[in-house]
């Protein structure tokens, strides 16, 4: 925490009151908040008094404030000695504010401190003629443009001891300056070397409208399975993967050697990818799956965001992750693992066939087609979409395979997991989503042939 | 390299225009209603299928948030607030944003306050960003004018957006201090649950986005979900604004494929590492919050969520600092120790007397005086931070630590050994201060 106090009452003047102008645009400030919450206009009304003030905030001005906005004095107090951008003592005319944190200081803020103490003193002083104050502060965000410093309300951008030095004789003589980079860059772009961004077409408008083809294509398709379901377009991100990606020039991506990288990038340092499928595979399992399948694992919490009722738990199961990732063990689930392992496998399989194979060669390559029924028993197929996952488009092409039971899900192999995963273009999914698990507690497993509805 | 037709921020470096023409001459604000009228579950799925991972830091699914919000409101207004606080030292891509590409910000602040069933729209930026504040309220002052939005805009559905800014404050950057910070109180994070969603701003509920996420959501929407998913990799789709400072020949911002290698990252973008690669002592890849990676491991590794979740590090922002041989590592750790000394927001013990303790330990490591045992009693201590405040700036301040200790421990060693090898008046204090 920062150590801040008011400037001691010597200091400070006798009286504040806004401007007739600061007061009016103090209103409109107000109304941008709901009816009673205009406690929010604080920082802005604040940021004002310390602008009409001449750079500092005295506390005649906090208790003005607090009482335009209807807010106790302490309240307004707490706010004013919170914020760092509040001074609480005198500044000089130009405020000079180094930026001193980490790519700051790798970069040459250490010389700019140095020489700001050299010719101003100690930070927090006003110099004799008035002129300058300074402070160093953390960081101002303009990192790619290191170092910098912010002089009242302007950004000066690369600087060097020398180009600082020049800058505040210009300021204290009151010759113009250039705001911003100081060594000619537009703004964060890499200097003299931008490779990007130079396609004309980009600019000109001519491909304003361009993406309505999309929907033109969708609507074509006709197909009904298309838009309803979320999955829609990953398929088809899976079959024509749509970014104009160039295929050459890409040298640094090759496999070339084994570093320590790329061994995490392809998930391989803790177990081989052979072991997690063995560990995931749930004939081997000691653990009792039955009706109790794990409730958090996030690809089954993503399945039921919509239900509003699992609202709170997946939040609370999720929220962990908002916290920057933790160093440590990457907690991938038991499915997660499983769906992977399965997935590169199937990757690989699928590698070796023509590019023009249809989905059931490619199926068959990987399992065993599950056995069909010729029609629904009695007549009454279950509602298959009731396991997420399944969308009317599914549960079509899940009938065109003779599968019309929960039943009949609840009792595939891994092989015919593989195989109707391919089938429809997602392998891995039927793992993430738990069609099985899920067709086994919605009835599939103890009696054969029940209709759901 | 990312091809330039699939970059979403075709006015980054501030080269045309920001205005609203040239804007939608570069494909902002281009068919806004027809999205809309796609609906809102379309417009929430398709962000699903995006993948788009919030890009803020913590790399949470962004349309899984947009659907914890209620979908039927119980009187509460919604509202969504935009994390415009950008003090991530590394981090300097919002701003670019902001002032160059308003127009993607206020639309998709448009679109996602529409799938959340919002009427009103708070941009929270950060006290120092002023040029960039005047910036966006002339942009969005140019598209009511437009009447893009307002009450009676053209997209027929009420939508007001407002640009609030804060006072300097790295903690406001956590979401739920940055709400208070905007209903006019001390940036003092909340405990959750409950979580935003439900009792956000002013008790509504509300859900908070980064500028990027947000910005990202038109193009996303226009050119499909399955577009943005088939660029990056797995789990780790997209484009995304790295920020590379420090050590390179020439710094700067731009979009890139995440799952782009470090070492093309800096060859194509950034003129090459400085005195070459053998000169690359390690980096911070995600912001001073996430542990640095030494030269070895980060020089080939992906720059994406997962693989630098692997080494043990994090994407955090996408704030690549890269840092050369010439650096004193150790004091630099310590710098970003001050950092989190200084902007620690006092509420929780752990993190207000931690940050500071810390700091301290780090001044005298950096130098040397200290004691070879007083190393696994700092680590001891950034465990006891680590996970026991009720934000995550305990753990940002407890990790660059833990990953200098885990990484440069043997020069940590050799300066206390160096030290004490030669004759020093002063005695050479305990941890304990």
């Amino acid at each position: 925490m920062a150590n801040r106090r008011l400037a001691p009452a010597a200091e400070q003047p006798d009286s504040f009151a806004f401007s007739p102008e600061n007061a009016e645009w103090a209103k409109g400030q107000i109304a941008k908040y709901p009816e009673g919450r205009q406690a929010s206009a604080v920082i802005p009304l604040l940021w004002k008094a310390q602008e009409q003030n001449g750079g500092w905030l005295p506390q005649q001005a906090i208790e003005a404030v607090a009482d335009e906005l209807g807010m106790p004095h302490i309240r307004v107090l707490e706010v004013a000695t919170f914020y760092t951008m509040f001074a609480l003592e005198p500044v000089g005319r130009f405020w000079i504010q180094l930026c001193g944190t980490v790519p700051c200081d790798s970069c040459g803020a250490r010389e700019l401190k140095d020489m700001l103490q050299a010719r101003l003193g100690p930070p927090g002083h006003v110099s004799p003629d008035g002129n300058f104050s300074w402070l160093e502060v953390e960081c101002l965000g303009a990192c790619c443009n290191a170092p910098m410093a912010q002089i009242n309300q302007d950004y000066y951008e690369d600087l060097t001891p020398e180009s600082l030095g020049k800058l505040m004789d210009d300021l204290a003589a009151g010759r113009p300056v250039k705001t911003g980079s100081q060594v000619g860059r537009t703004s964060s772009e890499p200097q003299d070397a931008v490779h990007t961004l130079q396609d004309a077409t980009l600019f000109d408008g001519s491909r304003v409208g361009a993406w309505r083809k999309r929907f033109e294509q969708t609507d074509a398709e006709a197909d009904g399975a298309g838009r309803d379901e979320a999955a829609s377009s990953e398929q088809r991100a899976a079959v024509d993967p749509k970014p104009a990606r160039p295929e050459a020039g890409r040298a640094v991506e090759s496999p070339a050697t084994d570093a320590p990288a790329q061994r995490a990038a392809e998930g391989q340092a803790p177990v081989k990818a052979e072991d997690r499928a063995d560990a995931a595979d749930r004939t081997q399992s000691t653990a009792a799956h039955g009706e109790t399948r794990p409730a958090a694992t996030p690809a089954q919490t993503v399945a039921a965001g919509e239900a509003a009722s699992a609202e709170a738990g997946a939040q609370s199961a999720l929220r962990r992750d908002e916290t920057p990732p933790q160093p440590a063990a990457s907690g991938a689930s038991e499915a997660e693992v499983a769906a992977e392992a399965e997935e590169s496998r199937i990757e690989e399989k699928l590698a070796s066939l023509p590019k023009d194979a249809s989905p059931e060669q490619r199926a068959d390559a990987v399992g065993t087609r599950p056995a069909a029924l010729a029609a629904a028993r009695a007549g009454a197929p279950d509602a298959l979409t009731r396991i997420k996952g399944i969308g009317p488009g599914n549960e079509r092409r899940l009938h065109d395979l003779g599968t019309y039971h929960f039943d009949q899900i609840a009792a595939w192999t891994r092989a015919e997991v593989a195989w109707v995963g391919t089938y429809l273009a997602f392998p891995g999914r039927i793992d993430r989503e738990d069609w099985v698990g899920q067709a086994k507690a919605l009835g599939g497993a103890g009696a054969p042939g029940r209709s759901a509805q | 390299m990312l091809a330039d037709q699939d970059r979403i921020f075709t006015n980054l470096y501030g080269l045309h225009s920001p205005g609203l023409e040239a804007a939608k001459k570069r494909g902002a604000w281009d068919g806004t209603k027809f999205l809309l009228e796609m609906g809102r579950d379309w417009i929430i799925e398709e962000m699903k299928a995006s993948g788009l991972r919030g890009r803020g830091g913590a790399g949470f699914p962004t349309g899984l948030k947009w659907s914890f919000m209620p979908k039927k409101s119980d009187g509460r207004p919604h509202y969504l607030v935009v994390n415009a606080d950008e003090s991530e030292p590394g981090t300097c891509k919002d701003r670019e944003i902001m002032r160059h590409d308003p127009h993607l910000l206020i639309e998709g602040c448009m679109l996602a306050s529409f799938a959340m069933n919002a009427h009103a729209c708070y941009i929270y930026i950060r006290g120092e960003y002023v040029a960039e504040k005047h910036a966006l309220q002339r942009a969005v002052d140019e598209a009511y004018e437009a009447k893009l939005v307002g009450q009676d805009n053209v997209h027929g559905y009420p939508f007001d957006i407002y640009v609030h800014h804060g006072a300097g404050a790295y903690i406001c950057g956590e979401e739920t201090a940055l709400l208070e910070s905007l209903e006019g109180k001390k940036g003092m994070p909340r405990l959750k649950p409950p979580f935003p969603a439900n009792m956000g701003l002013y008790g509504c509920p509300t859900t908070v986005n980064n500028v990027e996420s947000i910005a990202v959501a038109g193009t996303i929407l226009r050119r499909g979900g399955a577009w943005f998913a088939g660029l990056g990799g797995k789990n780790n789709t997209g484009t995304k604004l790295f920020c590379v400072s420090g050590h390179v020949n020439k710094p700067g911002n731009v979009e890139e494929e995440l799952g782009i290698t470090f070492r093309e990252l800096i060859d194509k973008h950034c003129g090459g590492m400085r005195g070459g690669w053998d000169n690359l002592l390690c980096s911070i890849p995600g912001g001073s919050s996430v542990p640095l990676v030494p030269a070895e491991q980060i020089i080939d590794a992906k720059m994406d969520f997962d693989t630098l979740r692997n080494l043990g590090s994090g994407l955090g922002t996408a704030a690549v600092i890269v840092l050369d041989r010439s650096t004193d590592i150790v004091s630099a750790i310590a710098r970003i120790a001050y950092f989190y000394k200084h902007e620690s927001c006092g509420q929780c013990t752990p993190c207000r007397e931690g940050t500071g303790w810390m700091w301290r330990v780090m001044l005298r490591m950096a130098e040397g005086r200290a004691q070879r045992r007083e190393i696994d009693m700092l680590l001891d201590v950034t465990k006891q931070i680590e996970g026991h405040t009720i934000c995550a700036l305990g753990d940002a301040a407890a990790w660059p630590i833990q990953g200098l200790i885990r990484h440069f421990r043997p020069e940590i060693e050799k300066r206390i050994d160096r030290y004490s090898a030669n004759p020093h008046s002063d005695p050479v204090p305990m941890a304990a201060e």
